[in-house]
């Protein structure tokens, strides 16, 4: 382990010394996390456009009605007609409409009598955004119904409706339930997801240079000289990927910190981010070095790196949202940078531990066969 | 040319035997055997493609051999031995160096391999940056050392950890006759210093020069191996001896063709040739001879054959064919 690090801490000196390795690993991710911040939210706050459709089952209620009054005062708002749910659904997978908002039989009385009722927010797969802002009005209406069953149930049956209490209700976090259905049904903040994005994006190149250095040593003679020396060979490869690993490890730490510093980018719970901050780094190793054993020059071996590190990456979502639904909501968790953009969204979007059990196994699951194969193949590449 | 049995020399420092390598259907060894003693420098002369390279690299671990042995102070050693690779100094053909890294800290990386540190470390290497002359470039970044510092420097990481064997693949290719006069320097002193040295080599007047045996390597074989003269009387040449010289010239040939060793001796103009087995060994007595004649001598050149003739000889082909 001594001359695995002391490979290691040379390998970090030479990476500190090469400035285009900061760049990579912490000014690009950084600055183009700001940059798609500030591009991408002013383009939608201009351009935003929405199209819905309220299926009202909820006959003689007025409720749907008020929904629907409320929608038509939107500018960005265009209404569709939609007789029931899977109507609605089929809308939207069609991508005619873009979220449906449906008021179940009988929900105007049912609030009415203090006893609730459930909305159902149906969103496109390919309409990510539109179907949180659907998802956000109709919390918001829930919000005003909580009031209204809160004053109906302090007032006692029967009795009239206190407008002061009906105000003061109001000011109470909603309570009424709103179901989502068929979309990518939440969104973090434009800069935490490009935070997130590019640190994910960057972490491939940032660790790339780690077994890939194993061909430079062999291309620059000292890869002979070091298996000459009194150490295992086993050390030499150790001693790249733990150079990989720390390197990883600090850049994505360092983003982390500095997004949520300068850009605002909320990570979510710190436990969780740490965890999926490791199991994504030994992932990037692995993924990497296991690319890098199959060139057999070190220009071939970035170029093999890169091509994989960019498909990966637009595969896992990192530059854009991927819906959870369709094809490319599958097969995004091929790809390590799909794994981890799920868990780390699931973070910002206030999820706990618990909730990236899955992504922290699928990323570790890539980490352990990727690491395993190229850690066999390194010991080939060395040992001749 | 048989192997020869790491066994037989139980005081050797490097032993090795039978060395055979093959990659895919091409047999890049077959064969090869020698030892090295204390304080003694072995060459193993032959183009490129001859298998040196191949064969240092079996000797030092390297690269896993076909078959044959490896000892180095009796001890076996193969790819995945770990302690006796200390007691070797690497040189290897190409310069092996980090050019990000300054010569002190390519010098302290490495010697922390050998599980060298602190006081021990500075001083090895302070030494060993003086014996290569560049005690006072120690601290510059070595990619903006020339071609002949960096070589000395490839040199140098060599003999950081002290070792008992030094093993130089070609340190002279591509070096400028000043620093190659350099580090054959470096290498005498460090063999009369009891160092055993493998030193490979294509260059006929390096082999001469610096190694007490020379094994002649030829696609993949050890076609001979022994002394200088040892391989000279091997094939049969000898040394000429022109003498110029005034007085009765066939009087002088017949008198120094009478000294033991001498083949033949026969006047020419201006003087006398001599053909002898070892003309050093006979040389005082060939010229008392000739003096007793009452032949003046003027002046004498010795002509003696070298190992390119060997080359030849053994191989059909010229030693720097491929050189």
């Amino acid at each position: 382990m001594r001359d695995a690090w002391t490979i290691a801490t040379k390998d970090l000196r030479r990476r500190i010394r090469d400035r285009t390795a900061i760049l990579v690993a912490l000014v690009l991710p950084l600055g183009l996390a700001y940059i798609f911040s500030l591009t991408l939210g002013d383009v939608e706050t201009r351009g935003f456009e929405a199209t819905y459709a309220v299926v009202n089952r909820d006959t003689g209620g007025h409720l749907p009605e008020e929904f629907t009054a409320l929608l038509e005062g939107l500018d960005f708002v265009t209404l569709r007609e939609a007789s029931s749910a899977s109507e609605a659904d089929s809308l939207a997978s069609d991508g005619e409409i873009d979220a449906a908002v449906v008021f179940p039989e009988g929900f105007t009385d049912g609030v009415e009598a203090g006893g609730g009722g459930e909305i159902t927010v149906i969103g496109a797969p390919e309409a990510a955004i539109s179907a949180l802002v659907a998802d956000s009005l109709a919390t918001s209406f829930a919000s005003n119904l909580d009031a209204i069953g809160l004053s109906v149930a302090a007032a006692g049956p029967g009795s009239p409706i206190d407008d002061q209490l009906v105000a003061r209700a109001q000011a109470v976090p909603p309570g009424a339930e709103i179901r989502s259905a068929g979309a990518d049904d939440r969104a973090v903040s434009q800069s935490t997801f490009f935070a997130i994005g590019m640190a994910v994006f960057f972490l491939f190149f940032a660790v790339e240079f780690g077994v890939r250095g194993l061909l430079e040593e062999r291309e620059g003679g000292t890869l002979s000289r070091l298996l000459v020396a009194p150490i295992s060979p086993s050390s030499v490869i150790g001693g790249k990927a733990l150079a990989s690993l720390v390197v990883g490890l600090v850049s994505t730490s360092l983003l982390v910190v500095a997004t949520t510093w300068l850009l605002d980018a909320s990570w979510g719970d710190p436990v969780g981010v740490v965890l999926l901050v490791i199991c994504g780094v030994l992932a990037a190793v692995g993924v990497t070095a296991l690319v890098a054993t199959l060139a057999t020059t070190t220009a071939q071996a970035g170029a093999f790196v890169s091509i994989v590190a960019v498909v990966g990456g637009l595969l896992g979502g990192t530059f854009f949202p991927i819906s959870q639904a369709g094809f490319l909501g599958t097969i995004r968790f091929l790809s390590p940078q799909g794994w981890l953009m799920e868990g780390f969204q699931e973070l910002a979007y206030g999820g706990g531990l618990w909730d990236v059990v899955w992504p922290l196994t699928g990323v570790l699951v890539i980490a352990a066969v990727t690491g395993a194969i190229a850690w066999t193949r390194s010991k080939r590449l060395v040992a001749r | 040319m048989s192997s020869r049995a790491v066994d037989d020399e139980p005081a050797a420092v490097l032993g090795c035997g039978g060395l055979r390598k093959t990659f895919g259907e091409r047999i890049a060894v077959d064969d090869v055997g020698f030892t090295i003693a204390a304080g003694e420098t072995y060459g193993l002369l032959g183009p490129n493609g001859a298998g040196k390279t191949t064969t240092i690299s079996m000797v030092c671990g390297l690269l896993t051999r076909d078959e044959g042995t490896v000892t180095l102070q009796g001890r076996e050693l193969d790819t995945g031995t770990v302690d006796v690779k200390a007691e070797i100094g690497y040189v290897p053909q190409e310069v092996a160096i980090y050019p990000d890294l300054t010569a002190r800290e390519n010098m302290r990386f490495f010697g922390k391999l050998y599980d060298l540190g602190g006081r021990e470390l500075d001083a090895r290497i302070g030494r060993v940056l003086e014996t290569i002359g560049l005690a006072d470039r120690a601290d510059e970044r070595t990619d903006a050392f020339s071609g002949g510092m960096k070589r000395r420097l490839n040199i140098g990481l060599g003999l950081l950890n002290d070792p008992t064997l030094l093993v130089l693949d070609e340190p002279t290719v591509g070096v400028d006759p000043q620093s190659r006069n350099a580090i054959l320097d470096s290498v005498e002193v460090l063999a009369r210093e009891g160092m055993a040295v493998l030193y490979t080599t294509h260059y006929m007047e390096e082999a001469e020069r610096l190694c007490d045996r020379v094994g002649i390597l030829d696609e993949g074989t050890l076609r001979a191996e022994g002394t200088h003269r040892e391989l000279i009387s091997l094939v049969g040449e000898h040394d000429r001896l022109h003498i110029d010289a005034r007085g009765d010239l066939a009087a002088a040939a017949t008198a120094a063709a009478a000294v033991p060793g001498v083949e033949e001796a026969v006047p020419r103009d201006g003087g006398i040739d001599v053909l002898a087995r070892d003309v050093r060994a006979s040389l005082a007595d060939i010229v008392r001879a000739v003096d007793e004649t009452g032949t003046g001598i003027s002046s004498m050149e010795v002509d003696e054959p070298n190992l390119e003739a060997v080359f030849l000889h053994l191989t059909g082909k010229a030693l720097r064919d491929e050189g």
